[in-house]
């Protein structure tokens, strides 16, 4: 980090910067242009990459999770996903509507963002990178089934495939299936099986390890 | 109908989706920060930094990383908004 | 005008210069008001220093996948939900 002379306590330090592309030569001049014109104090952005870093999949599986075990909560995850978050303590995010759908034994939810990569960031963490490349942006709303099926995902003929490309304000959080075998487990176990991937519609979620 | 080049969906495209996961580099996380710090002081916000996006040149959009398409918008706004001059930040990653 | 769920609108097939949030492949389409959102700023002035005020309706606007794409692969049965904001909707009534 020999010219990023500030230290940003946070814990991505750099793998190596022979390997990093001039765009990273360029942030870094860029921040330090908007911090000397006064645009921008080095304090708003430490904090935004603590942010950042602290997101993770985590949080909404423990939404998930409690909604496989709790059917008050999971009515109110599907009426209104931003209040049910902030009800366990978590950060919904900016968007100022959040919905939860739910999948089914008949039907099955998956969402892109055709135009750019609108995700449920607060929630779910950054999204992943195929989540923002062109061809997941390209082939989920017109091949759906096909790009399931490039994941993993087997779909019945009898199931109803929904895609939902979260085009403005909306942020939008699949709640998976609840796998068979996992009636005896806690929340805690339940929510370490809810995938990111689960999330956006695109796996199952894992199952249970086998007993013994 | 002209279809932008942001404006993905349904387009031909038969290539595999390429699954690996990426962590974020300092940098990509720092571009993302600073979209993040500059929405918060009111000075770029959600639907500018897309209107910057969109603005590039279509081959430059095709090929630039996710990232680089960020630090485009922020330039352009910036630089429309006068808190950067014409060529400041070449100038300052050339120097 | 305003839009409840259930109603059949179209999405304006008009081509715009700047930013907006209506993807090309649903405009002309038809489909079916799923849920109202409520309102919120217009992106479209917003991307260029205004205020986006007034704020616009914003619905979720289900499609059948068959009615968007004329040779789609998959069932039937399939949809595709976008949400579009009031002034690209059209009664289709």
């Amino acid at each position: 980090m020999s010219e990023h002379e500030h230290d940003h306590d946070h814990p991505h330090e750099p793998i190596g910067n022979g390997d990093e592309p001039p765009a990273a030569a360029r942030a870094r001049a860029l921040e330090q242009l908007l911090i000397e014109k006064g645009a921008i104090s080095h304090e708003d952005v430490r904090k935004r990459i603590d942010w950042l870093v602290s997101r993770s999949p985590a949080d909404g599986a423990r939404l998930v999770a409690r909604a496989w075990v709790d059917p008050d909560f999971k009515r109110r995850l599907l009426a209104d996903a931003r209040s049910a978050a902030l009800e366990l303590g978590l950060d919904p995010g900016p968007s100022p509507v959040v919905v939860a759908v739910e999948n089914t034994d008949d039907v099955h939810h998956m969402v892109v963002c055709t135009l750019c990569s609108c995700y449920p960031r607060a929630l779910l963490g950054p999204p992943p990178a195929w989540y923002k490349s062109t061809s997941y942006r390209s082939r989920a709303v017109s091949d759906p089934r096909r790009v399931l099926d490039e994941f993993g995902v087997e779909l019945g003929d009898d199931v109803e495939l929904r895609v939902l490309d979260s085009t403005a304000d909306i942020r939008y959080l699949v709640m998976p299936r609840r796998p068979a075998g996992t009636e005896g487990m806690s929340e805690d176990e339940l929510a370490a099986l809810i995938t990111r991937d689960s999330m956006i519609g695109v796996a199952q979620p894992a199952a249970p390890a086998p007993i013994g | 109908m002209e279809r932008s080049v942001h404006d993905r969906g349904g387009r031909p495209d038969d290539a595999p989706i390429d699954r690996s996961e990426h962590e974020l580099a300092d940098w990509e996380l720092l571009t993302d920060a600073l979209v993040g710090a500059l929405g918060a002081r009111g000075l770029m916000n959600v639907d500018e930094m897309r209107r910057g996006i969109e603005s590039m040149p279509p081959d430059q959009y095709e090929r630039a990383s996710y990232y680089e398409r960020w630090l485009f918008a922020i330039e352009t706004n910036m630089t429309e908004k006068g808190v950067l001059a014409p060529d400041e930040l070449d100038a300052r990653v050339g120097g | 005008m305003t839009y409840q769920p259930g109603q059949r609108v179209r999405v304006a097939a008009r081509s715009h210069e700047g930013h907006h949030r209506t993807p090309g492949y649903v405009k002309g389409k038809t489909g079916t008001v799923e849920r109202a959102h409520g309102s919120f700023r217009n992106p479209e002035t917003r991307a260029y220093g205004a205020d986006g005020l007034p704020e616009q309706r914003l619905y979720l606007v289900g499609f059948a996948q068959r009615d968007v794409w004329p040779d789609y692969a998959g069932e039937s049965r399939d949809r595709i939900y976008l949400d579009l904001f009031e002034h690209w909707l059209e009664d289709a009534e």
